[in-house]
Parts: C-alpha cells; sequence; structure tokens
C-alpha cells in the first residue's frame, strides 16, 4: 500500500508529459507549424592582391547564407512570391530543434537521472571541452607564440595581420614554451618532478601580482570608503529628518563594520559589550547572506526565463515578443494563408 | 501530520519545480502575447550607470568589455544592448573587447542587433570596432594599462588595429573616457577595479553591469571605484526603462537625431529594447511562488516541532 501515493504520482507525472507531446503535436500540424529557421543568401565579392595575375589583384566570390527572421523570409515572398534569396534553412531548423530537445533533456532531470539527461551534459562538456581547446590554439598557441617566434611562417600561412614580434616578447614567449614544455615532462615519470618549476613560477608570480591589487584596491580603498563622516547634513541643519536619513547609511556602514569585525576577533572571549557587538555582527553576515541568496535567484530564474521564452517563441512559435513573424501567436495557431 | 499540513510535509520536491516553471511560464506568455511590460523605479546604482555615459562629451570614446558567454547572456545581454545602444545615442565612439572566449561573438550579436540595425550610418573602425577575445585573463588588463594595442594587435576579423582610425588617440586605457564592463565572473568587473581602475589612480571611470551572484561582491565597490553597476536583470530592466524614457521624451529628439539616428523618437520603443523589462514578470512571478514557499516551509516546520513536543510530553 505505501506505492500507492508513488504510482499515482508516476500516473500524474506521465499525464504531463503526455499533455506537452500533444501541445507539441498539435502546433505541429495546427494552423502555419513551427519551429522553422530561415536563412538570407548573400553574394560576397572581394579584391585580393595576387601576384600572378596581370594587374596584381584578382576578385573572389562567394555566398554565405546569413540567418535571419520569419519574418524576413514573410516580407520577401510578399514582394516576390517566387523569390529564391530568403529560403528555409535545413541547417538552422535542425539545429534549432537539437537547441530545443537538448533544453527538455536538462530539464528531464527535475524529474529524476535519466539517459537523455546524461546525453545532453556529456554532449555539453564534449563540445565545451573541443571548444576551449580550439581557442587554445587560435587565440594564445598561434598569434602569442607562433607570432613571437616563427613570425614569418605564422604570418604567410596562417595569420598575415599579426605585427612584428618584439625583441622582448620573444625572449618573453621562448621562457613561456620552456616552462610549457617543462611542465608536460609530467607525463614522463622519470623527470615528472622537474614539472612543479613551471607550477612554482605560476603560483609566484600570481601571488605577486595580486597581492599588490588586493591591498590598493580592497583594503586601502575599501578602508578609506568606510571612513566618511558619520553625520550628512542637508541645507547645512543637523536637526531634520533630511540629515537622519541622509546619515543613516554611513552610520550603518561604520556599525556593521566595527561588529563583524568584532566576529571574527576570536582573542577575546564574546561576552558582555563584545559579545552583543557580535551579535550584530551576526545579524549584518545573515543579511548579507540573504541579499546574496536574493540575487542568486533572481539570476538563476533570468536564465530559467531565457530558456522558456525560447521554447515558447523560437520552437513552439506561441509568442512573438520581438515581432520576427510579424503575425501573433493566436494567428499562427489558426493559420496565416500558407505563405509559411 | 494530517491534513494540508501533512501533505506539504510529505510533498515531493518535482511539484515545487513543476510550480516554479508555470510560475515563470505563466507571465511569458501572457507578456509575451500583451507586449505589456512592468514599471520599474530606477536605483541610484542604475541613476549613475545612466548619468555616466551621458554626461561624456559627444565624441568620447568609450571601452566597453564583454566578459560573458551565452550561458549568462539571459541577465547580461540586455545590459551590453543597452549600454551600446545609449553610447550610440549620445554619438560617443565604440571600441569592444572581450576576455572571455565566447565574449566577441556576443559583440557581434549586439553589433549586428544595435549599430547595424539602427544606426547604419556609423562605420566599422571610425564609430566602433570589435576587437574581440584576447586570451590572458588579468595580464592583458596588466598590458593594457600601457599600450592598448599591444593586448589586441588586431580586431576580430583580423584587421591591424595599428592604423584603425578609432583607435588613433588611444595609448593605454586610461585614454578612454569611460570603462563599461558586462561581467559574468572570472574574469570580470571585480579584476578590472583590482588590475585598471586602482592602478589608474581612479582617472578611468567604471561602470558594471554583473550578474545577480555577482552583485553582492561588487555593491562595495559602488560609488567610489566603481560609479554605476547594474545589479542582475532588475538593473538591466531598470537601465533599459531610463534610456526608453529619455528616447521617448520630445525634449530630447533633437538632440538624438542630431547623432544621425533615426529610432524610438516619436514612436513605440522596439521590442528588443524591452527586453530586460519583459523578463521582469517571470521574477514577479518566481519570487512570489518562493515567498509563499518560505512562508509554507516555516509553518510546515512549526507545526512539526509543535507535535514533536506534545509526543515527547
Amino acid at each position: 500500500m505505501s506505492t500507492g501515493p508513488r504510482s499515482s504520482a508516476v500516473v500524474v507525472w506521465a499525464v504531463i508529459v503526455l499533455a506537452v507531446a500533444a501541445v507539441v503535436g498539435l502546433r505541429i500540424g495546427l494552423g502555419d507549424g513551427m519551429a522553422r529557421a530561415y536563412a538570407e543568401r548573400v553574394e560576397m565579392r572581394v579584391t585580393v592582391q595576387d601576384s600572378e595575375s596581370p594587374n596584381g589583384e584578382r576578385v573572389v566570390e562567394w555566398v554565405e547564407w546569413k540567418s535571419v527572421s520569419p519574418a524576413a523570409f514573410l516580407l520577401a515572398s510578399r514582394e516576390t512570391p517566387s523569390q529564391d534569396r530568403v529560403q528555409l534553412s535545413a541547417a538552422y531548423t535542425v539545429g534549432l530543434w537539437v537547441a530545443a530537445l537538448l533544453t527538455l533533456a536538462i530539464f528531464s532531470f527535475l524529474y529524476r537521472d535519466n539517459p537523455a539527461y546524461r546525453l545532453a551534459e556529456a554532449i555539453v562538456i564534449g563540445v565545451s571541452a573541443a571548444y576551449w581547446g580550439v581557442i587554445g590554439v587560435w587565440d594564445s598557441i598561434v598569434p602569442k607564440l607562433g607570432g613571437a617566434l616563427a613570425h614569418g611562417w605564422t604570418t604567410a600561412y596562417i595569420l598575415p595581420n599579426l605585427p612584428e614580434p618584439t625583441a622582448q616578447s620573444q625572449v618573453g614567449m621562448g621562457i613561456a614554451l620552456a616552462f610549457g614544455v617543462l611542465l608536460l615532462l609530467r607525463l614522463v615519470p622519470a623527470v615528472g618532478g622537474i614539472s612543479v618549476w613551471t607550477m612554482a613560477f605560476i603560483v609566484g608570480i600570481t601571488a605577486g601580482a595580486k597581492i599588490v591589487s588586493h591591498v590598493e584596491s580592497d583594503l586601502l580603498a575599501q578602508t578609506v570608503a568606510t571612513m566618511q563622516p558619520l553625520v550628512q547634513p542637508v541645507d547645512g541643519t543637523l536637526w531634520n529628518v533630511a540629515t537622519v536619513w541622509a546619515s543613516l547609511p554611513n552610520v550603518l556602514v561604520v556599525i556593521g563594520v566595527l561588529c563583524c569585525l568584532t566576529y571574527f576577533f576570536f582573542s577575546v572571549e564574546h561576552k558582555g559589550v563584545v559579545g552583543g557587538a557580535a551579535r550584530v555582527g551576526i545579524m549584518y553576515l545573515m543579511i548579507t547572506f540573504g541579499a546574496a541568496f536574493g540575487f542568486t535567484v533572481m539570476g538563476r530564474v533570468a536564465l530559467l526565463s531565457q530558456r522558456v521564452e525560447f521554447l515558447l517563441d523560437d520552437w513552439l512559435w506561441l509568442i512573438d515578443p520581438l515581432e520576427r513573424r510579424l503575425v501573433d501567436g493566436v494567428s499562427m495557431i489558426v493559420g496565416t494563408g500558407g505563405i509559411w | 501530520m494530517q491534513g494540508v499540513l501533512g501533505i506539504l510535509e510529505r510533498l515531493d520536491r518535482r511539484w515545487v519545480f513543476l510550480a516554479m516553471a508555470l510560475a515563470v511560464a505563466g507571465p511569458i506568455l501572457v507578456m509575451g502575447i500583451t507586449r505589456k511590460t512592468l514599471p520599474e523605479t530606477p536605483t541610484d546604482a542604475s541613476r549613475a550607470v545612466f548619468q555616466a555615459v551621458q554626461s561624456l562629451p559627444r565624441g568620447s570614446t568609450v571601452l566597453l568589455s564583454f566578459d560573458f558567454d551565452p550561458g549568462s547572456a539571459g541577465e547580461l545581454e540586455p545590459m551590453g544592448v543597452s549600454m551600446a545602444r545609449q553610447c550610440a545615442l549620445c554619438g560617443h565612439k565604440m571600441v569592444f573587447i572581450s576576455l572571455w572566449p565566447l565574449g566577441g561573438q556576443m559583440i557581434d550579436q549586439t553589433i549586428k542587433k544595435v549599430l547595424r540595425a539602427d544606426f547604419p550610418h556609423l562605420q566599422d573602425g571610425v564609430d566602433y570596432v570589435n576587437l574581440g577575445f584576447q586570451a590572458g585573463n588579468e595580464q592583458v588588463m596588466r598590458v593594457v594599462l600601457t599600450d592598448f594595442k599591444r593586448a589586441f594587435p588586431t580586431t576580430k576579423s583580423g584587421r591591424a588595429t595599428a592604423d584603425l582610425p578609432i583607435l588613433s588617440g588611444i595609448q593605454r586605457v586610461g585614454d578612454f573616457a569611460l570603462l563599461a564592463e558586462v561581467s559574468a565572473g572570472y574574469p570580470g568587473s571585480k579584476e578590472w577595479v583590482q588590475y585598471v581602475v586602482s592602478a589608474s589612480g581612479g582617472k578611468l571611470p567604471m561602470v558594471s553591469g554583473c550578474t545577480g551572484v555577482q552583485t553582492p561582491q561588487l555593491y562595495p565597490y559602488f560609488p567610489g571605484q566603481i560609479r554605476g553597476l547594474l545589479g542582475a536583470i532588475k538593473g538591466a530592466a531598470e537601465y533599459e526603462s531610463l534610456i526608453n524614457a529619455w528616447v521617448l521624451d520630445p525634449a530630447n529628439a533633437a538632440e538624438i537625431a542630431s547623432t544621425g539616428a533615426d529610432v524610438g523618437v516619436s514612436a513605440v520603443i522596439p521590442p528588443k529594447y524591452l527586453e530586460a523589462q519583459r523578463r521582469m514578470g517571470p521574477q514577479l512571478g518566481a519570487h512570489l511562488l518562493m515567498v509563499v514557499l518560505i512562508l509554507l516551509g516555516n509553518v510546515v516546520y512549526l507545526a512539526q516541532r509543535r507535535s514533536q513536543r506534545r509526543a515527547a510530553a
């Protein structure tokens, strides 16, 4: 009998999933359909230098397909029904469907762990790792290392506009390359210990660079910001509501700083005045944590609402807040005359 | 416990997830269909961002650092769009950079959405430029302190920055009139304050838009080291509403028109400039649900404690 509520919950959740599937099915069949992406053909034409050409240059032409809104297709088709400049894009449409299905797969974890979620998670991790690899090669190794140590070859075959390296940058990149090789020696057990030199260099440089800026911006500047006049007279008057209201923030800041510092001062037992100040300090900390939690919730809800907006707008075509289809959701469901 | 409290005590957490989904999706549907937004009352921190851009002389060069990626675009993209839009409306020049790998693409989207669509008279390389992503985090910040073009030798499209008209008067980061930062984490606003604003001795004014998670960490820097701060989607909505109100004010029509812009002066605001305000609808629904859930949780907790005391007695 203990499985009763659980099995009824499963039934309810199954009904919810079927209802969502039914909405998607209906949207596919009803009215103007859903989830289609369009692209515009753009003719590209560039003149490049060519030493083998009689006049020293030649024209390079190619076609690019740029993503456009469904409204662009609608307007182009109304103007010229036989136009083929703006077309339904199979690639972008597949991408749209993949994005929607992966979003739903990630959300499915809220019910329980499942293969669809694990597949989506693996895709995210794989794509991220691959992207970071590509970024590392094309934004660090090629322009910085190649641009400094093999400038001629890099500009001739990969990135033509790299500036000439200075002697200083060449020496710097040579040292960086040497430390990089030392770090990779971890893979060779016999000499792996030498890689700690690189780690020591990184830790030392990071600590040295950070300590100055932290002292300057977080200790000194924040101390100065705390040392404000407690009383802020408004209109030259000390005793009025406006003065009290203007002075309150500075008073609260000073009390808060002193009480929070007292709470973290463990050399004296927290009793009497010290204990009272420490308790006020705890309250300040709790209010801070509460504010931080509130802001975090706001951030997460903003991300959730963006994904839900994507599902309802780009995928299901139920709403059109950005006016990308030029017709409202109701018209999309009923049908607008087959131009889509 | 019996009755409603008993049901709440044993409530499967997935019902809470479903309620949250409905609390978020409901307002999106309603606001998506009606195209209405909620009114905003800007805070001092948001007003300060608006004023910092507004008070610059026309033609000033602003450095916009888009340190975010699609993972936080829901919160931060509207801020970036609004910053670019206000700079364009005020006739400022814009130099876009990013210390996040995908930031270059976020800049491209903003340029396409704002500058190419509504300010077609602005020229790439003269009025704005996308210098794209540069690897190195704080090291890039240290280099731009002394030699900006050494840190960004080429634009995102590969053009050399040495002879770029927009950078003709720029030797170091301190030569910019304003640093406008959109930050999702590390490296971001905190590092810009620590390594650049502090090192410039306060000569480089900085405004920041950041995620909700970062906002409490950055508030201590306001208004001293950071002149203005947009906290989370609420800050973005306030900033957006300030710009929209300024654009719709007939008194500013001549000033806007003199920059060559022809958008939104007399008509309604385009929906792409209402994105943050539209996202405050689901915020309202979700936060109301959160408040109700916290209250219910406390009621259940107190009832539970009471019944345990009775059982012990």
